[in-house]
């Protein structure tokens, strides 16, 4: 069989320059969806029947709150891969997602403040899913200052990737242990099972954003990840080429 | 190998002895700063004493992670241990086990002291000591990922902070819990299975993400 595909992979001038081609479709995309569903949670839904108007920071509270979690495995996984294949593109994918994770787990906790002063009367309490919530911006943001504190990018890749590792497996437990603590946040409206409990006005502007905002994190993404291609491949003659050339073009 | 790891550790640990006595120092003064912050008053004390004795003994015990690691680090001994004991998990776990023996245990021998002077009752005393007693190995297995990630640091110690202590919630909430029902006179056995399985999952799983920390550090 033939294993070169793989390899190329793996290989951060492939990925610059397939990444190059990408990005325009990704964040083109990204901000379509994000008009229309804008358009759609804000003018062209029904408003909730108890909630009244506020219901509208879901469409963007649910979708950064997903984002928050899928960018945490996005980042585990990616730190597993460099970590046990040594593959550097992989350790750059986790980086690139750390801050882009890191700020969706604010955002959704901002949201998510300002949607619970209206509707439980108070910023913020000690329920399940909020506490939960918080221990993850604090896993993010331990992976990324142990990441920045090795002067050795390469030795900072390997412990941060450890670290990823041992949040991944602690999820879970975090996630059950304070659900059974306390719990006062709504369950889960959208489930693959069931049909949904939304109205379908809402459920679309909801999926929409959901499309969204991940198209919107991996554009941003893979804009840190080129950046950290090209620092850390400032030695190869490709990237002198890249980054000579773009002054040129420049100049003139 | 493991016996000899854990007599070498143990007596490391027994050469310097201040190391040993500020945990538990630290553990007492924390907690008698309560009364004199929030009440003396004898009911709001017992019912919030059983957070106040492990939010301590849980600090304690991430301070006291230091001494794990950071001497044989830097003497060099640490990576002979590695290269030469055969196996790096046999040091992992001596270094483990020898600082629960020496941080852990004492914390759980002096809790019902403290619990005492949080005006607690027979029930909760009992429960507090059955809590920390499985969740301090808990405690000093997580730590041990920590501080081998972080050993090399020059600025580890505030690091070290942040990366544990998220880890540490879970047992936090469970250890707490469960003296705060013994307290109400209710059945705490569900609590305790859980961290039974914790205590049981970190000793199978920590090894491995431990000697992976230990390995990045000392390259």
């Amino acid at each position: 069989m033939n294993w070169q595909w793989f390899h190329r992979l793996s290989s951060p001038k492939w990925f610059y320059q397939i990444s190059e081609r990408w990005l325009p479709w990704v964040m083109g995309v990204s901000l379509v969806l994000m008009a229309a569903g804008i358009y759609q949670g804000l003018f062209n839904s029904v408003p909730d029947y108890q909630q009244g108007e506020s219901v509208r920071i879901m469409y963007l509270h649910v979708p950064t709150a997903f984002a928050s979690m899928m960018f945490y495995m996005v980042m585990a996984i990616a730190a597993a891969i460099g970590y046990i294949w040594r593959i550097k593109l992989a350790h750059m994918a986790a980086i690139s997602a750390a801050p882009v994770g890191a700020a969706m787990t604010f955002l959704a906790l901002f949201t998510g403040a300002f949607w619970g002063k209206p509707m439980w009367g108070t910023w913020w309490v000690w329920d399940a899913r909020l506490t939960s919530e918080l221990i993850l911006l604090f896993l993010y943001l331990g992976f990324i200052s142990l990441h920045q504190a090795f002067e050795d990018r390469e030795v900072g890749d390997r412990a941060a990737g450890v670290l990823a590792m041992v949040g991944v497996v602690n999820i879970p437990i975090i996630h059950f242990s304070v659900e059974w603590w306390n719990t006062l946040h709504q369950g889960a409206t959208i489930s693959k099972f069931e049909k949904p409990s939304l109205d379908p006005s809402m459920l679309i502007a909801l999926l929409l954003m959901i499309f969204a905002v991940i198209l919107f994190c991996s554009a941003i993404m893979m804009y840190r990840m080129r950046n950290e291609v090209l620092s850390r491949e400032n030695n190869k003659s490709w990237v002198k080429e890249v980054v000579l050339g773009k002054q040129i073009g420049k100049m003139k | 190998m493991l016996g000899k790891l854990l007599r070498r550790e143990l007596l490391r640990h027994w050469r310097c002895r201040q190391d040993l006595i500020n945990p538990l120092i630290f553990f007492l003064i924390t907690v008698s700063l309560f009364p004199l912050a929030v009440t003396p008053d004898g009911a709001m004390l017992s019912r919030i004493g059983n957070g106040i004795i492990w939010v301590a003994a849980l600090l304690a015990a991430m301070l006291s992670l230091e001494s794990m690691y950071r001497d044989d680090f830097y003497d060099g001994t640490l990576e002979l241990l590695m290269l030469q004991s055969g196996s790096p998990y046999s040091v992992v776990m001596a270094k483990i086990i020898s600082h629960w023996l020496t941080t852990g245990l004492p914390l759980v021998i002096m809790s019902p002291l403290l619990a005492v002077m949080m005006q607690m009752e027979g029930d909760a005393i009992g429960a507090l000591m059955l809590t920390l007693l499985i969740g301090t190995p808990v405690l000093s297995l997580i730590g041990s990922v920590g501080m081998g990630l972080t050993v090399g640091l020059r600025q580890g110690g505030v690091l070290l902070s942040l990366l544990v202590l998220p880890l540490y919630i879970p047992i936090l909430i469970f250890g707490a819990g469960a003296v705060s029902r013994a307290a109400m006179g209710m059945d705490y056995s569900g609590q305790l299975a859980f961290m039974g399985a914790f205590l049981l999952g970190s000793i199978s799983l920590v090894p491995f993400a431990s000697v992976a920390a230990i390995k990045v550090s000392i390259r």
